[in-house]
């Protein structure tokens, strides 16, 4: 049985070997930057179709950013977007025959958690200061400092293992259940993966944007529900 | 020698699936019979706690997939088969 771990070269670029995921993945990024392109392309005051359907994602979006975080989400709607639309596109991709989704190997999700990761810190130091965002984690004292450094890099982690894990084994199962059985069997499966991929690239997007609004700080919107913000600090 | 870990890794890997899912499946219950409960009493919120109990649900989840990536890393990856 194949590794889920390892990856076959399947061409070089002079010294850099190239794999499948990496090639499934520069086709999502295509058909998303395509898409977006064509659909944003004659932007009316009444919209078309299309432009209806974009709005909708977008507020959508901008909706659930604005539900965890308590502010603003205009800053925010292009990473966490683009995140959120990535992840979901690259999970389902294995709707096309033949290809295997680029987040069930451990690199494509490093490389989003590495994103992520860094966009946290950019945040942190820009709305706080590089010495305000350092005093966090000395809070709430002193004595918390190397948890909250070990913190940082446990959630970055849990983040790669817990999209990796899960859309790996949907994978790893329809292969497995396909060697058993034939034809309709694994179908089940499949659609069950669809929701697995759905809800991961939603909790990949959520735990973003969560860990982008502890660092940020400071609410600037008055807080009008108890949205969820207990999330904050579970990793 | 090399036989007895393999034997070895595909038992413990085994073990560690099994044994990891008990805790995240007791867990998984729990929420989503608490979540039932609060649909229950309040339909009205339904759309907050459904959207609470999946990212949960993923959380708890996550501990069940730790077992099963430490488990495919101790029968593809294992660093004591050469």
């Amino acid at each position: 049985m194949k590794s889920p771990l390892t990856l076959e070269p399947l061409f070089h670029i002079g010294p850099a070997p190239i794999t499948e995921p990496v090639v499934v993945a520069w086709a999502v990024m295509a058909l998303i930057g395509g898409s977006a392109a064509l659909a944003t392309r004659r932007l009316a005051l009444a919209p078309s179709r299309t432009q209806a359907a974009v709005e909708i994602l977008v507020s959508t979006i901008d909706d659930q950013i604005g539900a965890t975080m308590q502010r603003d989400p205009a800053p925010y709607r292009a990473l966490i977007g683009s995140i959120f639309l990535f992840t979901l596109i690259s999970n389902w991709s294995s709707l096309v025959p033949g290809v295997e989704p680029p987040t069930a190997h451990i690199e494509t999700d490093a490389a989003m958690a590495l994103i992520v990761f860094v966009a946290t810190i950019a945040w942190g130091v820009r709305s706080r200061g590089l010495g305000g965002y350092l005093a966090t984690f000395a809070e709430p004292s002193w004595v918390m400092i190397p948890l909250n450094v070990v913190e940082q890099f446990t959630r970055t982690f849990s983040l790669i293992v817990r999209l990796f894990g899960n859309v790996m084994s949907g994978v790893f199962v329809i292969g497995i259940v396909l060697t058993l059985a034939g034809l309709i069997v694994p179908i089940p499966l499949m659609a069950l993966d669809l929701l697995t991929g759905t809800v991961q690239a939603y909790i990949f997007a959520v735990l973003a944007t969560v860990f982008i609004a502890s660092a940020a700080g400071e609410r600037r919107k008055p807080l009008d529900d108890a949205a969820p913000s207990e999330e904050r600090g579970k990793t | 020698m090399n036989d007895l870990i393999q034997a070895v890794s595909i038992f413990s890997a085994a073990l560690a699936v099994g044994l990891g899912a008990i805790g995240p499946g007791l867990g998984e219950g729990r929420a989503v019979a608490s979540a039932m409960e609060a649909i229950a009493r309040q339909p009205e919120a339904a759309g907050t706690i459904s959207r609470t109990l999946f990212v949960g649900l993923a959380m708890i989840e996550t501990m069940a997939i730790y077992c099963l990536v430490i488990a495919l890393l101790v029968l593809f990856a294992n660093p004591f088969i050469k």
